[in-house]
């Protein structure tokens, strides 16, 4: 429903714009009258027709490599810029993996373990060198256990988490935790494996995240 | 479970009518001539019912009757059923051979026949030999309707008081959350409806009236749903940045609503009035613990909840304004087995709860007097247990089918039944006795 009133006033707009541009474009039918030449030298007419081939030419040769120039120019120039790019995009990518990265959890606790606190502690240099980064955590809780004690379980998960991250820098309001408890497995089988896996903390990025800066070393 | 012998009806005297005496000539809670004893169950012949719902009416009184694991029920055969009928016209009751019915192991007969109203029913006692009770049961219409069904298991209740001095339970029901809907269904499994979603749903919990099912939704948007099912009104607060809200419970005088918020420091218990903005005041003192799942005794001074302030959970007793609380589940020293989920009987004297045991958990009961703990299930995994109004069921979440279903246990016989039959099904919460509209 949202969406429907969010596009609706949109869709207007484009067709207004459509409608602009076919009442700006001219009527075919009314070129000017050609001017009368007159002729002002006394040079034969054939004297006159080739100097006009060759001044036509010239002026096509010049103009041609005038447009190949300015065509190389143009592909040098995309070139380079689409290879920054690249570059710049792939380490974004990199970094964002890395602050997306899940940590895990021992069953029934909330407290961070070796291995999560070097998730950890490879997501804050990145989230201090973009401060316009805002990220939610959300605790997650294998299926054993009441239901209501696993939201609870979660939500401690996420703010262990979070209380890590601000306590070496990361403003606390650049985080926000929430629980899905047992709600959201990532497996549904009944052992270990699937158990070690649902325990866990995710990562996303909420707000200011389209390119990331690298952390200056 | 072994039924008595079926009963030779074929045999019985029906010797000329009696006229029935006036209503409600009985007082309440008048017993047959047995004393009853709760490890016995008194044999109960629910006689055929003349009418188009007469065979709906019996069929829900006997399986009520045999839900109750107060009473057996003694069935009768098809071909004695006909002998039986054209005797038991409107406004008349045929005189019982008392004999042959304590034969076949009946204490009491019950004779129901259906008025304009509603039900008139008779409870025979067979030792004493005559009428015990009669009373007018008014029913709602239509017939097998919602309401006309819960009506039926008031007649239940009643008349199992009449035979056992104890109402019975079966005109109540059973709230879950099955795909974060909550539903609602009778106590015999029947009539399940959904109440309309909020948002994702858990932890219903009923008022002391019956009459509103309080619940909580979770994630970002986590909150405190109040549902009127009378009027069908909701009415939803809490929703606030870096916080659940979970296991919400109305106080007994149903005027507020004690809940556990999780945040950054822990959770703790908070107390709000149901009406009006009123901040809410905090109950526990958690200092970064874990505090929730609060269940009130049913004089409402006391409250049961979980809590890991010791490091693991267990369950804690304290006064109903936060203070001097207790460990209740005091197991051995060393013991990690967690203890969660408490819910208090209806009757003050038990406390339900959910333990881990050998890396499952089970149901167990603990009475408030002894503290010895009653493991009440073995197979599967078993959680989250809620007592029926009688002080005696429990419904809880069970996978021993290999999904979640809900399950009944009778903690006296130790008799179980499945009340649901679709998958994740959970989070029950019984109702107290319902009167109906």
């Amino acid at each position: 429903m949202t969406q429907m009133t969010r596009s609706f006033p949109l869709v207007l707009a484009l067709a207004s714009i459509v409608a602009v541009g076919a009442c700006g474009k001219k009527k075919p039918g009314a070129a000017p009258a050609p001017a009368m030449d007159a002729p002002t030298t006394r040079d034969t007419a054939a004297e006159r027709r080739a100097r006009d081939q060759a001044a036509a030419r010239e002026s096509a040769r010049m103009t041609a490599e005038a447009a190949a120039a300015r065509q190389r120019m143009i592909d040098d120039s995309i070139a380079g810029a689409s290879g920054a790019d690249d570059s710049m995009r792939r380490d974004s990518d990199m970094l964002r993996a890395t602050i997306t990265a899940t940590i895990g959890f021992e069953f029934n606790r909330a407290d961070l373990r070796d291995d999560s606190k070097a998730a950890l502690d490879a997501k804050i240099p990145i989230l201090l060198a973009n401060p316009g980064v805002s990220v939610g955590i959300a605790g997650h809780a294998d299926e054993r256990g009441s239901t209501e004690y696993n939201i609870d379980l979660g939500m401690q998960r996420a703010a262990t988490a979070k209380r890590y991250m601000v306590e070496r820098g990361v403003a606390a309001s650049r985080i926000e935790v929430t629980s899905f408890g047992e709600e959201r497995p990532v497996c549904t089988e009944n052992d270990q494996g699937c158990w070690t896996r649902n325990r866990r903390d995710e990562f996303e990025i909420t707000a200011g995240g389209p390119m990331l800066a690298k952390p200056r070393s | 479970m072994s039924r008595p012998r079926r009963c030779a009806v074929g045999t019985l005297l029906l010797a000329g009518a009696l006229p029935l005496g006036a209503q409600d000539t009985t007082a309440r809670g008048v017993r047959i001539g047995l004393r009853y004893d709760p490890g016995s169950k008194p044999g109960v012949i629910v006689l055929p019912i003349s009418g188009s719902a007469g065979d709906s009416i019996r069929t829900i009184l006997e399986r009520d009757f045999d839900y109750s694991d107060r009473l057996s029920v003694v069935p009768l055969d098809q071909e004695d059923v006909s002998v039986l009928e054209g005797s038991t016209a409107a406004g008349s009751t045929p005189e019982l051979n008392y004999s042959i019915f304590a034969k076949v192991g009946a204490a009491g007969v019950i004779q129901t026949t259906i008025t304009t109203r509603g039900l008139h029913v008779a409870l025979h006692d067979v030792v004493k030999a005559g009428v015990a009770a009669v009373r007018e049961f008014p029913l709602p219409k239509p017939e097998y309707s919602r309401e006309w069904r819960l009506a039926v298991h008031g007649v239940s209740d009643a008349a199992q008081e009449w035979i056992t001095g104890e109402r019975g339970a079966s005109q109540s029901r059973i709230a879950f959350v099955r795909s974060y809907v909550v539903r609602v269904v009778d106590s015999d499994g029947q009539e399940e409806i959904a109440l309309p979603a909020v948002a994702e749903a858990l932890s219903p919990s009923w008022n002391s009236q019956g009459t509103m099912i309080v619940y909580s939704t979770f994630g970002p948007d986590s909150r405190i749903v109040l549902q009127d099912l009378r009027s069908g009104r909701t009415r939803a607060f809490g929703s606030q940045r870096n916080t659940q809200r979970l296991t919400p419970v109305f106080t007994p005088d149903g005027k507020s609503v004690v809940y556990a918020l999780s945040g950054e420091t822990g959770s703790d218990l908070f107390l709000v009035p149901v009406d009006g903005e009123a901040i809410p005041r905090k109950m526990t003192v958690g200092r970064g613990s874990r505090n929730w799942g609060p269940s009130f005794s049913p004089d409402g001074t006391r409250l049961a909840f979980g809590s890991d302030r010791t490091g693991h959970p267990e369950v804690y007793i304290m006064d109903a304004d936060g203070t001097n609380a207790d460990i209740f589940t005091a197991f051995d020293f060393g013991d990690q087995n967690d203890r969660t989920s408490p819910d208090w009987s209806p009757d003050g004297r038990q406390i339900a709860f959910m333990s881990r045991i050998d890396g499952q958990y089970q149901v167990f009961a603990m009475s408030l007097r002894d503290r010895q703990p009653r493991q009440l299930t073995s197979e599967g995994e078993n959680e989250d247990p809620s007592w029926a109004p009688d002080g005696r069921h429990l419904v809880f979440v069970s996978t021993r089918t290999g999904t979640r279903q809900l399950w009944i246990a009778d903690t006296e016989s130790g008799r179980l039944r499945q009340l649901t039959q679709v998958g994740g099904t959970r989070v029950p919460a019984w109702s107290p006795r319902l009167a109906g509209k």
